[in-house]
């Protein structure tokens, strides 16, 4: 865990070790009600890096996520955004940097799956600025890289659970952010779509220099694309770090409060509950 | 901006519709009128009992229906957006109940009709204020939340209007009973009524594209740059006015609101950028034709025009919820 010294919380850093910084809690507290997440937690996000959030129901993984993004208002410290403070963002200027991708929501209307992906190009259009060709290129994309090429014009109310995941996220591919919180991106996919999305998401954050946060069921997962992770304790602490040091069996078993083998197979580790 | 095929369709055949329907109404009644006959009476200046039946009753009762209509669309559209529930209608917060209830007690005063409206307005706006006070009292804003309060005080005025139609004596029963079943046969001609609908629509086109965002959810509305807040309350407001408006003008006319979404929304998708305008003009179209055949059906007589919208929303509403369930399996 990074722990950084009081004087970080002044203002923003512009020193050359800093520059990489893309995100930053800074004394953050989190929590709902009474009940606290986590508190005082302190950690920089660098650019090119993926982390992951994992633990077990209802320790905060997605009330982080969604304070990170600034869809919640901490109620403790803030959130720094390349040495901006997230809250004095506006809101479009934030959604062009932030990409959210939320846990289901059903929709309430029908539209098509093209129509709900163009969405996503809203923050970067001016309030009475039509979409051009070249937004309608990148849902085109979109849609290819998520393979709903062939969905296009299908009702998004009659798209399966997983087909809908895809649909967030092509959604969220047009919406170009440079910082990614993904709130359990693997929801509803098949084993494939698993692996593929993020991979490809993954990729190509670090290709990109951007950042990238997800919260995950799925240690396997966390332990193949993860270079850092977050272990959010039932007890309300926090423990971040480089993911290799984290993915141990005395931690893993006391995040999930059951036991798990760490196993070894062609070098990459693998991780059984007991 | 690439007007979509389907629209362009949808608008031909309305405007073709409307106009269609709008000389019919003036054509048509106890002493119809030929389609020639109707162009010299409406450009000539003159006095005949042909003009002054057009001037001073049915054209002046076309352009309210038209407008009352646009109005209930309008509001419709947004109301359902607003709960993000198709089942939404313009009178689902109260709005119809709090302005009946008004101009009601206005009557049992003794007071005139410009009282009447004018406390209709009054009550509209005051039970707008009652349910969002209520709840942002409860400091829990959930459009779950309004949905409820705004039913159970619907609810509440209903039991008021029973109680006032109780209490009241046989005189006033008729002129109290237009408030409950829109009716148009005392309208003049919409006159401010029209500038609501007008600024109404250019405002909810101002925020059309906000609005199809804020339909996938409020989070999801701020994930992608929307204040939901405020444009949440201006359209309430503005959905209020519009309903208080129409209500004011005709009593309350039901279906209209529900329905007229739900059927643009199969024609030409869920876009508001072109649901709304399309929406409004479907909902002057059909309300025009609602209420030539409520006055021409069992001519003499009158039927109240809800009479009418309500027997062909029925089973339009009906086909409509089949024809979704039919999709989904």
């Amino acid at each position: 865990m990074t722990l950084l010294a009081a004087d970080h919380s002044t203002v923003p850093v512009d020193s050359d070790k800093s520059r990489a910084e893309k995100l930053r809690a800074d004394q953050l507290g989190v929590g709902i009600g009474e009940r606290w997440f986590c508190r005082g937690l302190e950690q920089s996000f660098e650019a090119g890096q993926v982390w992951g959030v994992l633990g077990a129901n209802g320790t905060g993984k997605t009330t982080l996520l969604h304070t990170l993004a600034g869809l919640r208002q901490p109620q403790q410290g803030q959130v720094w955004i390349d040495g901006q403070s997230l809250s004095q963002l506006d809101s479009r200027t934030r959604a062009r940097q932030i990409g959210v991708l939320l846990q289901e929501a059903a929709p309430a209307f029908p539209a098509t799956v093209r129509e709900v992906v163009l969405q996503g190009r809203y923050p970067h259009l001016s309030p009475w600025q039509w979409e051009s060709a070249e937004d309608f290129e990148r849902v085109e994309e979109a849609l290819q890289q998520v393979g709903l090429a062939e969905l296009g014009e299908r009702d998004q109310q009659l798209l399966s659970g997983g087909e809908r995941q895809r649909l967030k996220i092509a959604s969220l591919l047009v919406q170009q952010p440079r910082l990614w919180l993904l709130d359990e991106p693997t929801n509803h996919l098949d084993l494939q779509h698993q692996i593929g999305l993020l991979q490809q998401l993954c990729d190509g954050v670090r290709q990109r220099q951007e950042l990238l946060v997800m919260s995950l069921h799925d240690l396997n997962l966390a332990a193949r694309f993860c270079d850092f992770l977050i272990l959010m304790h039932q007890d309300g602490s926090v423990a971040a770090g480089p993911a290799e040091r984290l993915l141990t069996e005395p931690e893993l078993s006391r995040l999930y409060g059951h036991p798990i083998r760490r196993i070894i197979d062609q070098g990459r580790a693998i991780f059984i509950p007991l | 901006m690439n007007i979509p095929l389907r629209v362009k369709l949808f608008g031909l055949l309305l405007l073709a519709l409307g106009l269609a329907s709008f000389l019919l109404s003036l054509g048509v009644g106890s002493f119809s009128i030929p389609l020639q006959a109707l162009g010299s009476l409406l450009l000539e200046q003159g006095v005949s009992i042909e003009r002054s039946v057009v001037m001073d009753l049915r054209l002046p009762r076309a352009l309210s229906a038209m407008v009352v209509g646009g109005q209930l669309a309008l509001a419709g559209c947004l109301m359902q957006a607003l709960l993000r529930n198709p089942l939404a209608d313009p009178y689902v917060l109260g709005v119809s109940g709090g302005a009946s209830v008004a101009a009601l007690i206005s009557i049992l005063l003794g007071l005139g009709g410009f009282w009447v409206s004018g406390s209709a307005l009054l009550g509209a706006l005051l039970n707008m204020l009652l349910v969002f006070g209520l709840v942002q009292r409860s400091g829990r804003w959930s459009s779950g939340r309004l949905l409820l309060t705004g039913i159970v005080i619907a609810s509440g005025w209903g039991a008021m209007v029973s109680f006032l139609l109780a209490v009241s004596d046989g005189a006033e029963l008729k002129g109290m009973l237009f408030w409950l079943m829109g009716d148009f046969s005392n309208s003049g001609y919409p006159g401010w009524h029209s500038l609501w609908l007008g600024l109404g629509l250019l405002c909810s086109m101002a925020a059309a594209r906000p609005l199809n965002i804020l339909v996938r959810g409020e989070l999801q509305a701020r994930a992608l740059g929307v204040n939901p807040r405020p444009l949440q309350i201006s359209l309430y407001l503005l959905t209020s006015l519009l309903t208080a408006s129409a209500v004011t003008q005709a009593g309350s006319i039901g279906f209209l609101g529900l329905v007229v979404p739900h059927l643009v929304r199969i024609v030409i998708g869920s876009d508001h950028r072109w649901l709304l305008p399309c929406s409004v003009v479907t909902g002057a179209v059909l309300l025009l034709l609602a209420d030539t055949l409520a006055r021409t059906l069992i001519a003499p007589q009158q039927l109240p025009v809800g009479v009418i919208t309500a027997l062909l929303g029925v089973p339009l509403f009906l086909i409509l919820l089949n024809r979704d369930n039919r999709d989904s399996h």
